[in-house]
Parts: structure tokens; C-alpha cells; sequence
């Protein structure tokens, strides 16, 4: 049996009058209906909404621009006893506090040494991370040595007296250094020629470093206990940066290692670090390290919490290195090892960059909380940026109700420009790369 | 011509290449230079300790304190306590202030992760705009931001803001009723313990007869019945009759402060304020990462088997997202005890104030006082992550 349809009976004889065309799936209005108030919950919700934005928007704009206080020397300008309008914020007290805020007690007539450091820290930045910028090698070079040198010398005013005895013995100790190389290679019956480069190469960089931190340039010296706001801040967090991602690659490797005693040392250190609050590891630094050290050793009071981020930030960025190191696929250890390379060359050549390349979000991640930990060193006495506002917030000349409430949100606003800057470039170089994965 | 090579004997290589060898020797290099650290460090430790005839060892722990703490939980007092008493109070306040603070961060991550995936636009937006003006300012400043700005310019008790029902907000804190138990409020917890019983009994039975008939018990109402409705009804007989278990002690204003009721500090407030938004943000992002990871064909799946769509969410959908959720929760909630440490900021004696803080700056024992308070904060970590372990590898999905 079959069925046979009558298909001319579907099809219509005469022309149908067209539809008008759907007057709201495009405009705002429709955008608005689809995606605002598509139904009695989200009606209620958009409403519910509104009045909150309502309550909070309009009083934070009248408190922050229209009722500021822009101008002004001193307390009479932000309080209203005084002649003042203290309804909104004193940005004059700001404005005032400014130089405090970036350069802490730094003499006045040295703070072009400052800027320089500002300025050549942006240009190492800058050079690393624009993806685009010509010879990114000698950046790094640049960045992780040349400008270590430059700020210690600009910021303290090097001049480090190294004394002839010391000279004597770093000599000694080269020759022994490059001796050693030349002996392992002669023993390995390699060529000479690259342990002698190497050697060579070590004792001269460490020799050019410590004899430009000995030259004389004529700058005034300024002790670090000088030092303060945004600099002390931005030091922080770039030492802590350079540091932790040596360290932390080291310490990844460590706890990947097939070595049972290097394992378990990176082991203990990852998590025994991880385990406790950054507070404790800064205290720490603060009260136990000079207890550790010969007594006639001291170790300058800004040292310490910098050793104590660097320890610390080290110990996460090991996790996040080694997240990297587990997501590269056996295949790319096994194609290292058929081509003959050893675990150095493997590492180097082969798993590490691809490695770090995946990890990228995850290393700007940890920049992130490491640049809003740095905040922390306020409580054992630096004075980062938030010491500095938390000491001009009592200065009497200054006593006025809206002043704290001023000053936080100056250092809320300057940690979410960094911060966020961080965290918009992490997403543009994931997309990047995420583009070279695309099929 | 062809050279033909000899398989049988290996050529024969210096031991230096063995990486077994190598092996051995960087592990030796590695304990002899840990260990030559370790005893440098232990040898001038003692010199100094001794040049500032500091004692060592655990016993300063008996020793009177002296000092006086603002907030604890045990008798605390200046002439009677100990220095062992003083670490109590202090682990204590830790505890205290990280269990409450996990408890409405919870709440209020889940609220925003689940509002930043909502379909109305401006609920997503908002949500997205807190998590970033959270996220990116550190908890320091708005810890110091909240105790300053906000709670700094409170009015004295005198004027104390009125919120109805007994309960008052000035520059002392948050007054709140203290309940007061009678003699026989023992039977409410009693009650109450029975209910959890019965629920747990009762859930049981369900799940068997499900099994065995596919019938559905009313279970969520039996469990509020039993758990909530039992100690209410008692409660209410008990009032009925002339007992009143609980009475409220209602903060009173006098000329100069709130007499009665219960206080809360403005540090304790500040600090749960600081510590809940903040963890918030980054809770929200985890529910929001663990939602979008359950694959849309889930609920698919789950619709075309005809389940409604609260079954499917509370069925397929939060099961498998809780999968994610849960390990990266777990170390919100930790990082929201390390952070209560931050509490040293703005006076909350918690652990670091008042063990780092106030006992090592008087004994002076900063080893024994740094290895105590890092202890117990690794000892927390360390029991998390294993617990979590243990309940990762029970969910993990088991692939071939």
C-alpha cells in the first residue's frame, strides 16, 4: 500500500499579503525588552537594581566631584567650622600630600633620581610587554640586570666602599671559579673553549656589577629609611617580581623532579610557605632574620620584608609554573629526550617556554596578588604607600572628619589602576594566544 | 665499503655521565648546603640569644601575661592569665571571626557568581562591577577603608543609631539583645537533636522506598518540620506554660555608654565586613567558573528526559558544578582565615595581634612565638587540603 499526496493542494494559489516587518527585535527598545524585562522576575530584578544604583550612584558622584574640595593648604578648606565644606572629598589634602604619597621622605632636591627610576622602570616594562617591541632579549637583559644597577646606584647613590682586601678576594675566588670550569671540562674531555666562556663570563658580570656599585658618581647618599610611598611600593613589587620567577621555576622543577630528596625539599618549602599568612612570613623576616645572622651583620629594615615577599610569592608562582609543567603532554619530554638533549637543554629549549606560555594568566595572576599584597609591609613598619596615607591622615594640620575616607580612596584608586591594568593585559595576551590555537 | 659497528660491548663512558650518579651528587650538594645553612643559622641564633639573655624553650607559656584583651571568648584577665591563656584567646578569636565569615561569604559569593550569569543584563553588570572593584583593591585598604571611613565616624554612644528591635550601632560597636536561658532551656537543644535524628532517619527510609517503588517522599518539608517545627512548637508549649526558656536582654541606653546586651566590636565588624565582600568577589568568579563548566548538553540531556527545570538544576546541573566549585572553595575559605591575620591592621586581637604581637614584643621569644603561630596555621591548612584530597579523589570523574 502506498499514500500518495496530493501536492498541489499545498500550494497556495494566490499571493498572500506580506507580514509587516517585526517592529522590536532590533533597537534599544527590543534590546531593553529582551534583555531587561522579559518577564515578570527579571522586571523586578532590573527594578530592584535601579534603586540601588539610585541610593548609591548619585551620593558617591556628589561626595567624590560636585561637593569636593579641590583646592586648599591646609584643614580650614575641608571643614565646614572653618569656612570649609566638608560634605565631600578633600582632594586638596591629596593634591597637598602628593609628593609624600610617591616619594615618602626623600630630600626634595633628590627626587629627580626618583623620577629617573620611574622612568626607566616604565621603559623596562614597557619593552617586555609590548608583544610587538624590537630586540625583547636585550630587554630582559636590560630589565633582570642592567636596571637592578641603575636603581641601586640612583636610589641610594651607590658608592658602595668596597674595600681592597674584598677586591683581593673576589679576584682569588674568580681564578679559582674559572680554574674549576676549566678543570670539569678537562675531566669531561670537552672542548675548553665554553667552560672558559662560561667561567669567564660569571666572573665578569658579577665584577662589573659590583664595580659600578662602587664607583663614585657624586650622589648624595640617601639611607632607605627615606624612602616611602609609591616608590617603596613599586620596589616591592618589582623585586618581589623578578625574584619569584627565577625562584619559582627552580622550586617547580624541584617538586617535579625524579630526585626523592629534591622533591621532598621543594615539597616542604611550597607548602610551608603557602600554608601560612603573608603577615606571619613578613614578622618573621622582620624579628628572626637578624637573630639568624652573625651580630655584626645587620640587615637594612627595608631588606627584610623584601626578602620576605620574594620567599613568599616564589612559593605560588611554583604552583603555577608546575600547573604548566603538568599540561605539557608526554610526547614533548619524550621528543626532547629522542633528539639527545640533556634535562638542562630539555627544560630550557623545549617545555619551559611552552610551558610559561600557557601559564601566562596564571603568572600575571599571581603579579596581581603579589602587587596588593606589597600593601602588607605597611604593618611592619615600611611606608609603602598606605603607611605614608595612614601617617598623613593624623598629621594635625590636616585633622578634618572626610580625611580618611579621602585618603583610602586615593589608595584604592591607585591599586585598581594597576591591578586592573594587569589584569586587562593578561586577558588581551590570553586571546592573542589563544588565537594561534584556533582551527 | 660498509663499517660494521659492534653492539655487544658498549663503549664505555666516565661515571660523570651516569645520571644516576649525578643524581646522588646533586642531592648531596643540596642537604650538605641546607644543612650548612641551618646550622649557621641555629649557631648564631643561640650566640644571639644569649648576648640578649633572652631564655629559650616553651615555658615562658606559664608565665603571667599582664596585659589585657579587649574581646575573648574564656575568662580572660591581666592579673590571673597566662601567656598560654592569652594564645587561646587569640586562637580562639582566629576561629571565631574565619567561621562567621565563611558563613555569610558563602551566601553572599553565590548570590553575585550566580547574578553575574544572570540574563538581565544590568544584575550581570552590576555583579561584574563589584567582583572587579573588590578584586583589584587590597584587602588591607578596604579593611582600613571600613574601620576608618566608615565605622571611625559613628556617633557616640549618647546619640547611637537606633535599629529598632533592640538593636544600636555607635563608635563602641553593635549592640545586639543577648538571650538570657532559664533553667529549662536545655530541652530546646534536646528537641532540636531528636529532630536532626528523626529528619536523618527519615531520609533514609525515603531513599530506600524510592529505590524499591520509585515513589517520592515529601522529604524537604518532613526535614523543616522535624528540624525547625519541633523546636518551635516546644519553645511556644514552653512559653505557654509559664517557663520561658529564652529571654532577651535588651541593650539599654545610659548617659555615657549602652548598659546590657551584647557588644560587638567596631575591629570585629570591620574585619567580618572586610573579610566577607572581599572573598565574595572571589567566590563568585569560582561559582561562575563551575556553572559554565557543566556543558550545556547536560541540560539538554536532562530536559529531554522530561525534568522540570528546577529538577534538572538541583538533579544534573549543581551536582556536576559543585564537582568544580568545591576545591577552589576550599581555598577561598582558607585564604579567608589566613587573611583574618590582617586583623593586626586595625586591632582585633585575633592570633597575630595578640601572639605575634603583644606576647613576642614582651618575651621577646621570637622563635618559639613565630613557630607556634605558623604552626597552627599550617596545621589548618595542611588538614584542609588533606580532607579536600580525600574528597576530590571520591568525586573525580574516573576516565577508562
Amino acid at each position: 500500500m502506498s499514500t500518495t499526496v496530493d501536492m498541489p493542494r499545498f500550494v497556495r494559489a494566490k499571493q498572500e499579503e506580506a507580514l509587516p516587518p517585526p517592529n522590536l527585535t532590533r533597537g534599544p527598545i527590543a534590546w531593553a525588552r529582551e534583555n531587561l524585562f522579559s518577564g515578570p522576575f527579571n522586571t523586578v530584578l532590573t527594578l530592584v537594581v535601579l534603586y540601588l544604583l539610585y541610593v548609591s550612584i548619585p551620593p558617591l558622584v556628589r561626595f567624590l566631584f560636585v561637593d569636593a574640595v579641590w583646592s586648599g593648604t591646609d584643614r580650614a578648606a575641608c571643614r565646614a567650622d572653618m569656612g570649609g565644606n566638608e560634605a565631600g572629598a578633600c582632594w586638596a589634602f591629596i593634591r597637598e600630600k602628593l609628593g609624600y604619597f610617591t616619594y615618602g621622605s626623600y630630600p626634595i632636591s633628590q627626587r629627580w633620581r626618583v623620577d629617573i627610576f620611574f622612568a626607566l622602570l616604565g621603559l623596562g616594562v614597557g619593552w617586555l610587554l609590548w608583544l610587538r617591541a624590537p630586540r625583547r632579549d636585550l630587554g630582559a637583559i636590560y630589565f633582570f640586570w642592567l636596571f637592578p644597577i641603575f636603581s641601586y646606584i640612583l636610589l641610594t647613590g651607590g658608592n658602595a666602599n668596597f674595600s681592597s682586601r674584598f677586591w683581593i678576594g673576589f679576584l682569588i675566588f674568580g681564578a679559582l671559579l674559572i680554574a674549576l670550569f676549566a678543570f670539569v671540562a678537562a675531566i669531561l674531555k670537552t672542548s675548553l673553549r665554553p667552560a672558559l666562556i662560561i667561567g669567564g663570563g660569571i666572573v665578569a658580570v658579577v665584577g662589573i656589577t659590583l664595580g659600578l656599585m662602587s664607583i663614585d658618581f657624586g650622589l648624595s647618599p640617601v639611607p632607605t629609611a627615606l624612602w616611602g610611598g609609591i616608590l617603596v611600593t613599586l620596589l616591592v613589587a618589582t623585586v618581589g617580581i623578578v625574584c619569584s620567577l627565577p625562584f619559582g621555576i627552580l622550586l617547580a622543577l624541584g617538586r617535579r623532579s625524579k630526585l626523592p630528596i629534591v622533591r621532598m625539599a621543594s615539597v616542604v618549602f611550597i607548602e610551608f610557605v603557602r600554608g601560612v599568612p603573608l603577615i606571619t612570613v613578613l614578622i618573621m623576616a622582620n624579628t628572626m632574620l637578624p637573630l639568624f645572622l652573625p651580630g655584626d651583620i645587620t640587615v637594612d629594615r627595608l631588606l627584610r620584608p623584601l626578602i620576605g615577599t620574594a620567599l613568599f610569592s616564589s612559593a605560588y608562582m611554583a604552583e603555577v609554573v608546575r600547573g604548566g609543567l603538568q599540561a605539557m603532554p608526554k610526547g614533548q619530554y619524550e621528543g626532547a629526550m629522542s633528539l639527545g638533549l640533556n634535562y638542562p637543554q630539555m627544560m630550557v629549549l623545549i617545555i619551559l617556554p611552552q610551558a610559561l606560555r600557557i601559564v601566562i594568566p596564571g603568572i600575571v595572576n599571581t603579579f596581581i596578588g603579589l602587587f596588593k599584597d606589597t600593601s602588607l609591609v605597611s604593618i611592619v613598619g615600611i611606608f609603602d604607600v598606605v603607611k605614608t596615607i595612614e601617617a598623613s591622615r593624623i598629621d594635625p594640620n590636616w585633622a578634618a572628619p572626610n580625611i580618611g575616607l579621602t585618603g583610602y580612596a586615593f589608595a584604592a584608586l591607585f591599586y585598581f589602576i594597576f591591578c586592573f591594568g594587569m589584569s586587562r593585559y593578561s586577558l588581551g595576551v590570553e586571546r592573542r594566544l589563544a588565537a594561534g590555537q584556533k582551527r | 665499503m660498509q663499517t660494521v659497528v659492534s653492539q655487544t660491548s658498549p663503549p664505555k663512558k666516565s661515571f660523570l655521565y651516569d645520571p644516576k650518579v649525578r643524581g646522588v651528587f646533586y642531592q648531596v650538594l643540596l642537604v650538605a648546603v641546607v644543612g650548612y645553612l641551618f646550622y649557621v643559622a641555629a649557631t648564631n641564633a643561640i650566640e644571639n640569644l644569649q648576648r640578649a639573655k633572652i631564655a629559650s624553650g616553651f615555658g615562658f607559656l606559664e608565665n603571667t601575661a599582664g596585659f589585657d584583651i579587649s574581646q575573648s571568648l574564656i575568662p580572660f584577665s591581666a592579673a590571673g592569665s597566662t601567656y598560654g591563656d592569652a594564645f587561646l584567646v587569640g586562637l580562639l578569636n582566629t576561629l571565631i571571626v574565619s567561621a562567621i565569615g565563611i558563613f555569610f561569604t558563602t551566601i553572599l559569593g553565590f548570590l553575585i557568581g550566580i547574578a553575574r550569569l544572570s540574563t538581565n543584563w544590568m544584575v550581570a553588570k552590576v555583579a561584574m562591577v563589584y567582583v572587579e572593584a573588590l578584586r583589584n583593591v587590597p584587602l588591607l585598604v578596604q579593611l582600613l577603608f571600613w574601620y576608618i571611613a566608615v565605622l571611625g565616624p559613628l556617633p557616640q554612644p549618647r546619640n547611637s543609631l537606633e535599629m529598632g528591635a533592640g538593636f544600636f550601632l555607635n563608635s563602641r560597636g553593635f549592640f545586639m539583645p543577648r538571650p538570657v536561658y532559664a533553667a529549662d532551656a536545655w530541652a530546646i537543644p534536646a528537641v532540636l537533636a531528636i529532630g536532626l535524628v528523626g529528619a536523618f532517619v527519615y531520609r533514609r527510609w525515603a531513599k530506600t522506598q524510592q529505590e524499591k517503588t520509585g515513589r517520592q517522599s515529601p522529604v524537604g518539608l518532613v526535614t523543616l518540620g522535624l528540624v525547625v517545627g519541633l523546636p518551635v512548637v516546644t519553645w511556644i508549649v514552653l512559653t505557654l506554660a509559664g517557663a520561658n526558656p529564652i529571654g532577651f536582654d535588651l541593650p539599654k541606653k545610659g548617659t555615657f555608654n549602652l548598659t546590657g546586651g551584647m557588644q560587638i566590636l567596631p575591629e570585629f565588624v570591620a574585619l567580618l565586613l572586610g573579610l566577607t565582600t572581599y572573598t565574595a568577589a572571589f567566590i563568585a568568579e569560582v561559582v561562575r567558573a563551575g556553572i559554565l563548566a557543566v556543558s550545556k548538553g547536560q541540560t539538554e540531556a536532562a530536559s529531554s528526559l522530561g525534568l522540570k527545570s528546577g529538577q534538572t538544576l538541583r538533579l544534573v546541573v549543581i551536582p556536576q558544578a559543585m564537582r568544580v566549585i568545591i576545591p577552589p572553595l576550599t581555598s577561598q575559605y582558607l585564604n579567608l582565615t589566613k587573611n583574618s591575620s590582617l586583623a593586626v591592621a586595625i586591632g582585633y586581637p585575633d592570633l597575630v595581634q595578640v601572639f605575634m604581637g603583644t606576647v613576642l614584643n614582651q618575651t621577646g621569644q621570637a622563635i618559639e612565638v613565630v613557630v607556634i603561630t605558623m604552626g597552627v596555621y599550617l596545621t589548618i591548612s595542611l588538614v584542609t587540603s588533606a580532607v579536600m584530597n580525600i574528597y576530590n579523589r571520591r568525586v573525580a570523574i574516573v576516565e577508562r
